[in-house]
């Protein structure tokens, strides 16, 4: 079953219209016009690539960008969209996102079409999930994830979590690799007693990522501290949602952070640190990058546009919205990361999407290690990036398309079929009018979820168009999406990254001057 | 040889009544300087005339007037009757004794035992000017009261002071209540954890912060071996696979990063914990830079670099000969070139604080063991003779540091650490008559043929340098004078260490602090339901 050719028969799908609130902007209506032509061109925009911008006229066929001109002519059949004065960019990836997940004892309310769906309104249009394996097995937690998967209303790649270690487990990460298209594998040094794993199988799982050129990603929190950290504050009698972040420090990031580059480093394997939230990781980040290691750094919107003090909040439903882990840090670590996204320190950004109900929220209401961890961010984080950072004049538009779509679709080895718009890449596209604006709120939002973290958040730049695979998905705050229409990308191994690992090692290897020769002397 | 120990009834008393004891005489090799003589009767009132008194505080031009092992005075000129042993100082510096604060005498370790023990350890460092160290109890299968008594009885035979820190290996209920009566009674404030040695000694992280909070409550100092002992067991696999099984598969197997880190993670956890931290054996810049950037911001975090660090580089392990290369296997290794000056520099600039030795001496026959397998090489070098000497052609005579800042890093920091200053570690009245004199227009070398210690090796080698300690006076007796050592068994005294050193000063403070900065817990009206 090649997932290409259901780009067309688009025909045979059937679109969806969810039930919505009271706006229109809320729904995702019926594609109107029927059946939309297979041949677009974007006219006038200034389109945007990491490495140049130019304004020129974009022509996609079949899903495919098929050129880019100053002036392209086009015939009757052909679908125009006035780009004047406005950004043509690749669509956002997500490479951070968590749909349908089982966690704490609830599932993230956002499944792949509900998700999927918020992302495309808010212009990214591929994510890249977190397979967790079932019961230990990793066929069988990829098995169930590409069920869930089915619904897909956009391309998806998956990472794939590691959560215990033995033969089964390191055989298992080679099929995934080799016939599965996953090519990294996150482990968590947090959640003692669920996912944690000691530096042990950290080493093991590293070492099995530098065998197959995956990526290595970790989640650095010290684990055995959060829960020293857990128990004393309930002793202190602080069970709201403020005793999250005070249960898990920035000194626990930094430590879990400064671990993981170092044993990637004693391995000599590329590391990727998911969620950087605090000055502590980001600074050894810094240092490792410095000495030339190859380590990613990934914020997340929601560490670079919020600040912990929500979480003193005195009413409980707003508090526990912001709980996620490591947790959103004090006033001064946002601006800090934003300023080590626009110099280079990190790379890349992501949001955790990981969308849990108030009620889902309230499980935790007497006791802060159960409120369910998690953000919303898939349908916030364009936005919200254009906002801070280009509109604050920390990066410029080409920095924009490169922290949000080209250096993860290089870093998961898709690039340029994703993250560029090239000749022959998809057609995942978004228009951005610069002189808009933006306002978010849970009312207005695609998302599944009764909240939102970033409500009433108003800011500069709207996405007013999103073309996924050359159809046109978001028009008029209108969103046109049918589920199974979204595509598993396979993402091979040896990223760039990987490159010259192998000349790294043999210079390392005779270096050693070693073995010694030696006389075996009186035994 | 024969030791013979004096049984250990009141060794308080022993100093005073000198007479019955009687001393002893190791068969030494050729030179007279090797030889441990016959004390004769010494007088127990001593004037240490016209010498330059250093303390870390301060130096002057003074006489010490010394009596029953204890300092009366420090006066420009303290005239005195016969019956006082008189030494010229004259154009020498007069310093407290050196105080070793890592030394592992009489330790059994990777199936053998260090081959100094209480005695012959203790006479070594007398002879270079080391009047008191600080050694580690390692608990009896998991027993610390059963490991302090092994060293007490270990420790009968001593010839100079001696303290005791104590190594914890495990973690349960009684681990827990024995550190309890160790600070209360035995006179122990300070714990060491090893993040090393997987599968004997390591402990994980939980265990980790659990001994870290008892030792805050306690006033006890946490010391940590800082390496990652899972990554160190990779990179010996890892080694072995690759056919390196020479000592320098040791150094490879252990890089520095791998110091660097759980330098890092000890300095974090202490930071979560809120409690002083005692690195010891700080062998890498990375380690070094750890603690640097976490005293920067306010952390009580204390660096030991040791001798061998300081003076040696690993280069030797790369030696063709397997006995001259596996005498520098220790752990953290010796380092690269350039480790060595960096943490000179960092001792001259106070971002460590006192140096060490890990004095743990292992035979070339023992060494052998891991002809086949470096990891079968027992860890250890020797230093407790050499360490005074070496820190001074290293560190005074090139400059890095004055002789105050001398006294401070080999001796006046160390007794601060552990509590006893200023009965140890100073010249001042009533202090302990702990001290040496050094000849700064002499010199001294390094020879396993003339040193004192039981030890067929040495890793110094050869080593010459200016400086020499001419008179080691321990408990107000002279001990080493004319190169000549006049020890007793059983006259040492254990020095019990009391907890809340200078370094829990405010703990308490910040601790309340933190509390009233939470602003937690926040008020909530309980919602439906």
């Amino acid at each position: 079953m090649s997932q290409l050719i259901l780009l067309h028969i688009l025909s045979l799908t059937f679109f969806i219209t969810l039930p919505s609130s009271l706006s229109q902007s809320n729904q995702f209506c019926e594609a109107g016009t029927g059946i939309p032509s297979s041949k677009l061109l974007i006219k006038g925009g200034t389109v945007v690539n990491a490495h140049h911008q130019q304004v020129a006229d974009v022509y996609v066929e079949d899903g495919i960008i098929v050129a880019i001109s100053p002036t392209i002519t086009v015939g009757d059949e052909v679908t125009v969209i006035d780009a004047t004065g406005k950004f043509v960019m690749p669509g956002g990836i997500d490479p951070h996102t968590h749909l349908e997940f089982e966690f704490m004892d609830t599932t993230t309310l956002d499944d792949f079409f509900s998700g999927q769906a918020a992302a495309l309104a808010g212009g990214t249009t591929m994510h890249i999930d977190f397979v967790i394996p079932l019961k230990g097995s990793l066929t069988a937690g990829f098995e169930a994830y590409e069920k869930k998967a089915n619904k897909s209303c956009m391309d998806y790649g998956f990472h794939m979590a590691i959560t215990k270690w033995d033969e089964t487990v390191s055989r298992e990460m080679e099929l995934m690799v080799n016939e599965k298209g996953i090519n990294s594998f996150k482990f968590f040094m947090a959640y003692k007693g669920a996912l944690m794993i000691n530096d042990e199988l950290l080493l093991e799982g590293f070492k099995k990522c530098k065998s197959l050129g995956a990526l290595a990603m970790v989640h650095a929190e010290n684990g055995d501290a959060v829960y020293e950290g857990q128990k004393k504050m309930i002793e202190l009698g602080i069970t709201g949602p403020e005793g999250h972040a005070l249960s898990r420090p920035a000194v626990l990031e930094g430590e879990a952070t400064a671990r993981a580059i170092r044993l990637a480093d004693f391995v000599d394997t590329p590391l990727y640190v998911v969620h950087v939230m605090s000055i502590d990781a980001m600074e050894e980040i810094a240092k490792a990058r410095k000495s030339g290691q190859r380590v990613i750094g990934e914020p997340i919107a929601s560490g670079l546009a919020l600040d912990e003090s929500w979480l003193w909040h005195p009413d409980f439903e707003t508090a526990a919205k912001y709980v996620m882990s490591p947790p959103i840090r004090k006033r001064g670590h946002d601006k800090a990361l934003q300023a080590a996204l626009s110099t280079g320190v990190l790379q890349l950004i992501g949001t955790d999407h990981c969308a849990f109900n108030s009620t889902q929220k309230a499980f935790g209401i007497d006791d802060f290690r159960k409120i369910p961890n998690g953000v919303n961010g898939i349908e916030e984080r364009m936005h919200l990036v254009w906002d801070i950072m280009v509109e604050s004049g920390q990066i410029s538009v080409t920095d924009y398309v490169r922290l949000t779509s080209t250096e993860c679709a290089r870093i998961f080895n898709i690039y340029p079929r994703k993250g560029a718009i090239l000749q022959g890449s998809d057609a995942d596209i978004i228009i951005l009018n610069p002189n808009s604006s933006f306002e978010i709120t849970a009312k207005s939002h695609h998302s599944r979820l009764d909240t939102n973290v970033f409500e009433g958040r108003k800011g500069k730049g709207k996405i007013e168009v999103t073309i996924e695979g050359g159809r046109v998905v978001w028009e008029n705050n209108e969103l046109k999406v049918a589920p199974g229409t979204g595509r598993y990308i396979k993402m091979p191994p040896f990223s760039y990254l990987f490159d010259g690992m192998d000349i790294k090692d043999a210079f390392y290897l005779n270096s050693l001057q070693a073995p010694v020769k030696r006389a075996k002397s009186s035994t």
